[in-house]
């Protein structure tokens, strides 16, 4: 027989819990849980959507009642847990039902603090919770049109409810005890320019007011200040904290301070009870917002599931509030101390404010006001402790080509149309995207992906379409997590598995999946490709390449087309040619009818629409004719882009072709994390766009700059200049340095541009311009991977290799 | 109808990996999984008629090359939250040989 699982609170955290637990066995429990709202699980976060009249109910539903059933779910709704009885293991209910368990979660969250003053407890006074605390607020904006209300407390929910009953019809007054508005989430300025945008909406304030009491003829009819005024008013919406939900626990005997207490696996002092949401206290913290409840949901199923390998450690949260047209986003401690440095830039006119608390160049607390784009980019910095130094001086003109090829304004996603296109690999609309966050219940970008297909595929909108994520669903919005796995196969990240290789020895794909406990017998498409290439780059000499782990471009040593058939690009060193060549090309693309040949972007000749079966024939004969492999489609060396140079050119420098030359026979065949680019130009005009290459050499009259991680693809980045140098000898061993440091250290399919951003160049100087012996040992790896990976595998191929991949099986 | 043709031996078939089988009609990938058993499907993922054979194998599945959706093995359908099927044909090993019914 199954284990019993019970779930005591039909809310968020508990249900996401169950959620997480099912995705890693759904057999495990016989699963029951009790609600006392007569409601399926819902999002609580959009109450404030549907109260401003933008959301219905129906829309905000996040399980509904099938999914109970399809997940054979017991639920019990509108009952209250009322009684837990440890010695019996069972939860008795108000209605009289008991529930046995083996294993009990309680997310029972919280509930608003009424403040203690006389004639709370009046009908009229309520807080903002529930549906039942919207249906009460909307069917009184119905019965008295044009009527008025006062909502306690301007923190996020005050406002957010002040907002809703405004476009309800009411007349509101937000009273408040602070002298400003969100004084947790903003500073003095930011929090000015709020409460006169709200102030310009309609909305009143009465600041440094504290209520002393709430009278009326057995309804709410005036609310009284502490300075002898009042306000006339039918209801009053209390909104000035929550307090978590602990009584049942405290009754059961579970230790109790403000919250639950619970340890790093989310277990109580009772340990088959476990506990999440908002009423758990953490290492002495209670979160109110629902991403890192989500954490928490996360780990305890990890330990219900048996699993036991995660742990929660706390979570740094970040605020936004969803008024809609004001953009305000505030994380971590903005308050500036001693030795803090403060950046800040402001536009009154254009109601821009942003302040970044920096520490010895980490970020420590952020504040936007009106222009909030940037928030997670400075959010994820925060979080990862990224220093900052190198980009220091722009920092808060934002990341401006957020993830696009300069959109600019268009980045101001929340103010587009619904129609407006934000995925133009897929086609994905705005509103395709808001509409499936919203009906489909998405928090995380992966589920964004899998759902709309947008930022799926070039990814050149990630950044876009987290804004829309984080605008939707406010903070609850699960950004990036601290260690990010490479897959859902594993709970390791990309820098966790290549330490894990390096330290631990693991030379085959197994050794890894074992050794890290992969959660899949043979991974995916998505880790695969990465192991396979970080144990290449790590084992030159010992690993055996995997072709079944390899994207079929580079198992067929071609690019796919989209009729299935393939495309040859042989590699011209420096983009260089001989009439020879050009003929022998010529002549194998007439042999085999080559329906188009064309000059590609990297300075050499793509022949497309050959048949997989006529690969390795075509490849003989341009192998006896001397080309080998251009790697067009690889994460791999691809090409170096030259000019004409002193040779020719009348403005020429050094010898830019010949330098090209030796540099891509220096570095071809190489395998990388990611495609790889080099160009020399001959003169600072820079002929051969070097300054957008990975590696780019211009050179001058004194000898060569050399210029690293640049891109020219879907985000454009100039390189950062690295240094200088006299002679060619030394271009090529910076450049083998360099691209050894990539190829040990980066992620797979991180191109060097997002790598330098993330590394910092400082770093990357350091390592290669400070230290001459970590220079020379990087180059001599490199030399060293360089004698097995330059065997050029269309030539292997021609003379029979991996020939099942290139015929198709026959019926005998 | 339920005939079987013998079409190769387990190990012309790469673990993890597929071969193509050419028939009059159309083209089915053949597939070896990690647990080696065979699998076939018509060679056209149900998105844009990618060669499902190109693809990635993992688990009971594989990855289409063209814009990576998961097609599940056993039946040919998209894994969610994609959705559409190709036609999936019975195989077996027997011995070391891969036998496939094919449509007529
Ligand atoms: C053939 C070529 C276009 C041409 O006819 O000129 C080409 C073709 C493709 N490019 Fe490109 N790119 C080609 C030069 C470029 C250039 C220009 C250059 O290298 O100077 C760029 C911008 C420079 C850069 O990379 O920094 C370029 C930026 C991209 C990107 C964006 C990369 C990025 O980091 O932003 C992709 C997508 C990717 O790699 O994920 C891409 C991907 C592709 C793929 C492989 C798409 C795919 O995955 O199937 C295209 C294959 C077409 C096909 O069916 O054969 N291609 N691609 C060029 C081959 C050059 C060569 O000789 O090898
Ligand atoms: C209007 C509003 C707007 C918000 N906006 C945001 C936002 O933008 N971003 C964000 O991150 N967070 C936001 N929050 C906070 C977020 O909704 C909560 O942090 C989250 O819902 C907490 O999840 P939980 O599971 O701990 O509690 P809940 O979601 O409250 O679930 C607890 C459930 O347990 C039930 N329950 C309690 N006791 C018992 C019992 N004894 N027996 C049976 N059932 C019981 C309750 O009725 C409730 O349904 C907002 C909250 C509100 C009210
Ligand atoms: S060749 Fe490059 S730019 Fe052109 S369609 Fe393909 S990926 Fe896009
Ligand atoms: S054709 Fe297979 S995913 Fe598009």
């Amino acid at each position: 027989m199954k284990d019993k699982l019970v779930l005591i609170g039909n809310g968020m955290a508990g249900v996401r819990a169950i959620e997480e637990l099912l995705k890693y066995d759904p057999d495990l429990y016989d699963i029951t849980v009790i609600g006392e709202e007569p409601h399926p699980n819902y999002n609580r976060i959009m109450l404030s959507p549907v109260l401003a009249g933008e959301k219905k109910i129906e829309d905000i539903i996040l399980n509904d009642l099938d999914w109970y059933e399809d997940n054979d779910i017991t639920l019990v709704t509108g009952d209250r847990a009322v009684k837990i009885d440890r010695v019996r293991r069972c939860v008795e209910t108000e209605s009289g039902k008991t529930f046995d368990y083996d294993r009990l979660l309680i997310a029972t969250g919280s509930k608003p603090f009424i403040i203690p003053v006389p004639g709370a407890d009046l009908p009229g006074v309520i807080g903002f919770r529930d549906i039942a605390d919207v249906d009460r607020m909307i069917d009184y904006a119905r019965a008295h049109e044009h009527g008025s209300a006062v909502v306690i407390g301007g923190g996020l929910l005050g406002l957010e409810a002040a907002n809703g009953l405004m476009k309800q019809g009411l007349d509101v007054t937000v009273v408040h005890i602070m002298d400003s508005l969100l004084e947790r989430q903003l500073d003095a300025t930011a929090s000015a320019m709020l409460k006169q945008s709200l102030e310009e909406r309609g909305m009143k304030f009465r600041m440094e007011a504290q209520t002393t009491e709430i009278s009326g003829d057995g309804k709410v009819e005036r609310v009284h200040f502490a300075d002898g005024e009042s306000i006339d008013t039918g209801l009053v919406v209390m909104a000035v904290g929550i307090r978590p939900n602990i009584e049942l626990a405290q009754s059961a005997g579970l230790y109790c301070e403000r919250g639950i207490v619970v340890s790093d696996t989310m277990q109580t002092y009772d340990p088959i009870i476990y506990s999440v949401g908002e009423c758990v206290q953490h290492r002495g913290e209670c979160y109110g917002l629902v991403a890192p409840l989500f954490e928490q949901a996360k780990v305890a199923a990890n330990h219900l599931a048996q699993v036991g390998t995660s742990h929660y450690e706390g979570s740094i949260t970040s605020t936004k509030l969803k008024v809609t047209g004001i953009d305000l986003f505030s994380a971590g401690d903005f308050h500036e101390q001693e030795g803090d440095d403060v950046l800040v830039m402001q536009d009154a006119r254009l109601g821009i404010y942003k302040k970044l608390v920096v520490r010895d160049d980490i970020i420590k607390g952020a504040v936007l006001y009106g222009d909030t784009i940037d928030g997670t980019w400075y959010f994820s910095l925060m979080r990862d402790g990224t220093s900052i130094a190198d980009f220091r001086q722009t920092i808060l003109f934002g990341q401006h080509d957020l993830g696009d090829a300069g959109h600019g304004e268009a980045a101001r996603v929340m103010s587009l149309p619904d129609d407006a296109e934000i995925c133009g690999c897929n086609g994905v609309c705005k509103g395709d995207i808001v509409n499936a966050i919203i009906d489909k219940g998405l928090f995380t970008l992966d589920d964004v992906k899998a759902h709309t297909k947008a930022a799926s595929s070039c990814g050149s909108c990630t950044g876009l379409v987290e804004e829309i994520l984080a605008s939707t669903v406010g903070e609850g919005y699960d950004a990036a997590p601290g260690v990010k796995p490479i897959c859902a196969c594993t709970d390791h990240s990309h820098d966790q598995v290549i330490a894990a290789i390096k330290e631990h020895e693991l030379k085959s794909m197994d050794a890894v999946r074992e050794f890290l406990e992969w959660k899949t017998p043979d991974g995916c498409a998505t880790c695969r490709p990465a192991l396979n290439y970080y144990l290449l780059a790590n084992w030159p000499e010992e690993y055996h390449d995997d072709p079944q782990s390899r994207f079929i471009n580079e198992r067929a040593h071609g690019n796919i087309q989209k009729d299935g058939t393939y495309s040859v690009v042989p590699r011209m060193f420096g983009g260089l040619c001989t009439a020879d060549q050009l003929r022998a090309i010529a002549d194998v693309s007439d042999k085999y009818q080559v329906p188009e040949m064309k000059v590609t972007g990297g300075q050499r000749i793509d022949l497309f629409g050959v048949k997989k079966e006529d690969l390795p024939a075509m490849w003989k004969d341009l192998s006896e004719a001397g080309f080998v492999s251009g790697h067009a489609y690889g994460k791999a060396m691809r090409t170096v882009k030259t000019c004409a140079g002193k040779t020719w050119c009348r403005f020429g420098t050094q010898n830019s072709t010949g330098l090209g030359v030796k540099l891509e026979e220096l570095t071809w065949g190489s395998w990388m994390p990611h495609k790889f680019k080099l160009a020399v130009s001959g003169c600072p005009r820079n002929c051969a766009e070097a300054t957008i290459k990975d590696f780019g050499v211009v050179c001058v009259d004194s000898g060569y700059e050399l210029h690293i991680g640049g891109n020219g693809g879907i985000k454009v980045r100039v390189t950062d200049l690295l240094c200088k140098v006299e002679t060619e000898e030394e271009v090529l061993e910076y450049c083998g340095a360099f691209i050894q440091k990539y190829r040990e250290e980066a992620h797979y399919l991180e191109r060097t541009a997002p790598w330098v951003e993330r590394v910092g160049l400082s770093s990357i100087k350091e390592a290669i311009l400070d230290d001459e012996a970590n220079r020379k040992a990087l180059y001599e790896r490199f030399k060293l991977s360089q004698k097995y990976a330059q065997i050029d595998p269309w030539k292997q191929r021609a003379e029979g290799g991996d020939a099942y991949e290139f015929t198709p099986l026959k019926i005998a | 109808m339920s005939n079987w043709t013998k079409i190769a031996q387990l190990e012309d078939i790469p673990r993890l990996g597929s071969r193509v089988v050419k028939t009059d009609t159309m083209d089915i990938a053949v597939f070896r999984t990690g647990d080696d058993r065979v699998f076939a499907l018509k060679d056209e993922c149900p998105h844009k008629k990618g060669p499902l054979s190109q693809g990635i194998v993992h688990g009971h599945k594989v990855t289409c090359p063209m814009h990576n959706w998961n097609i599940d093995l056993e039946d040919g359908c998209a894994t969610g939250p994609d959705e559409g099927c190709t036609n999936h044909f019975p195989a077996k090993v027997e011995n070391g040989e891969v036998f496939l019914q094919l449509p007529l």
